[in-house]
């Protein structure tokens, strides 16, 4: 093993540019599947609490299936399995729109879906009924109700699940290298191969994914402590 | 549909169930499992030293292992099994199989989520156990072996259950660095068979999905069970549990 050297790295316009290259698209996916996942945990949190048993077995099975299935067999089973049974046009339409991204977002986004959907379904089922009742007397509809007294109150109590997953969605935006995305860690090994520096590139890529993560953690405890009304949220 | 499902059932279950095994290294789904066991096996005493030493008031043993624990969860999965992928045999000086390497991966990991739980189990129970038990003469370790540890372990003992169904899922991972597990047998199916990949990752997905959906089952009893204890709507089955009957019709008495 060659002696320690980061300059091997972070000296070399061409993997600098590589790693930046990976990191936006790290933040690519991460971005866009969490878009997606928050969007459909919101339609799907709706279904939930609508009534209807079928809207909502169907949620709890979709749910169920995306919480108990490992994240890399379901990008797996996306990639390796969907993409190929996909009509032959869409297929077409996707390899030549870099498939492994949308993939990834696709793969990632539904599967986070679920969990999001979750810990907005615990952050308004702790919230008191009580509080329904209170606004309904008030005079509010049942939609004026949620979107003014309850989602409220239900949203900040789900925040430090919600900032938990999404840490875990960003980190699981790594494993979209299974499928050949060329997000941050495809980035590390490929530097890897190129340089045969392991040590310093493995230390480069972890320091990089411990920075954004803290980050995302202190945004996120951040939000949690602005959304507490004892420090000056609008109530 | 079906019938591929089926047939590729029915020709490559062994495959599935325990890879190549008399012939060559155990696998499959078999391994899965002794894999997330055995992990979750050595990385449990590993956590509650870990535990202890982020609860102690000494800043030597607190500060690096709150790093390690930060590091860890700030960090994915991926990235630490390219570590120990790495790292594992630089360290041993041997040829370390892949097995080996995922465990070593698996055991920091859960290890650090773990010492979380147990940390959080441990604050959940309150200072004033810890001042009862060494007012009535314990030492330090002592409380904590006979008063503190059994309560907060019991009390956690459905999230060590879910971290053990994670680990199931994270078991995964070691498709990377190619441990033979029920992945890598599904990916050898799909191999030969070249034609119908659907089938076989979906097969993989359900069998994933049939194992952590019945644990996580078992999970939700266990807590149900452990909630309705600690609010005192079940008595305590073991002999000689209460000094004291508090019932005025128990027979039993210690």
């Amino acid at each position: 093993m060659k002696g320690f050297e980061l300059a091997a790295i972070l000296g070399n316009p061409e993997y600098v540019a590589m790693l930046l290259h990976g990191i936006e698209m790290t933040f690519i996916i991460a971005v866009c599947s969490w878009t997606l996942a928050m969007t459909l945990a919101v339609i799907l949190l709706a279904v939930r609490f609508s009534p209807g048993r079928i809207g909502n077995a169907v949620v709890a099975a979709y749910v169920s299936y995306h919480r108990n299935v490992p994240t890399l067999v379901q990008l797996m089973l996306w990639y390796f399995g969907i993409y190929t049974i996909l009509p032959s046009g869409l297929a077409d339409w996707l390899s030549a729109h870099s498939a492994e991204m949308i993939f990834a977002v696709v793969g990632l986004g539904l599967c986070q879906a679920a969990y999001f959907s979750e810990d907005l379904r615990s952050g308004l089922r702790s919230v008191n009924p009580g509080q329904m009742e209170a606004a309904r007397a008030l005079g509010h509809g049942y939609l004026s109700a949620m979107r003014f007294v309850l989602i409220p109150q239900g949203v900040r109590n789900a925040l430090p699940a919600l900032v938990n997953h999404s840490v875990s969605l960003f980190k699981n935006s790594s494993l979209a290298i299974v499928i050949g995305a060329p997000e941050l860690t495809h980035a590390v090994k490929e530097i890897e191969n190129l340089s045969f520096r392991t040590f310093e590139i493995y230390l480069v890529g972890t320091v990089l994914y411990l920075f954004f993560t803290l980050i995302i953690m202190a945004a996120g405890a951040y939000l949690t402590w602005r959304a507490d009304p004892a420090n000056g949220a609008r109530r | 549909m079906i019938h591929d499902l089926i047939a590729i059932v029915d020709q490559y279950w062994l495959l599935l169930l325990i890879g190549q095994y008399p012939n060559g290294p155990l696998g499959g789904l078999a391994n899965t499992l002794i894999l997330s066991a055995l992990s979750i096996a050595i990385a449990f005493p590993f956590a509650i030293l870990l535990a202890f030493a982020r609860l102690s008031k000494y800043r030597v043993l607190r500060w690096p292992v709150t790093v390690l624990v930060y590091v860890t969860r700030g960090v994915p999965l991926l990235m630490l099994v390219l570590w120990s992928y790495f790292l594992v045999p630089l360290l041993t000086g041997a040829d370390v199989p892949s097995f080996l390497t995922m465990l070593t991966t698996l055991v920091v990991y859960q290890g650090a989520f773990l010492s979380e739980i147990i940390r959080a189990g441990i604050v959940a129970l309150g200072q004033g156990q810890m001042d009862a038990a060494r007012a009535l003469g314990h030492n330090y370790f002592s409380a904590m072996r006979y008063v503190i540890l059994p309560q907060a372990l019991y009390n956690m003992i459905p999230s060590m259950l879910s971290t053990f169904v994670a680990t199931i899922k994270d078991t995964t991972l070691g498709y990377v660095i190619n441990v033979p597990d029920l992945t890598f047998a599904a990916s050898q199916v799909n191999n030969q068979l070249l034609t119908q990949p659907f089938q076989v990752f979906l097969i993989l997905a359900l069998t994933y999905y049939v194992i952590c959906w019945s644990l996580t089952w078992v999970t939700n009893v266990v807590e149900r069970r452990i909630t309705r204890r600690r609010a005192g709507l079940i008595a305590p089955k073991r002999r000689g549990q209460l000094p004291i009957s508090l019932t005025p019709n128990a027979t039993e008495q210690p």
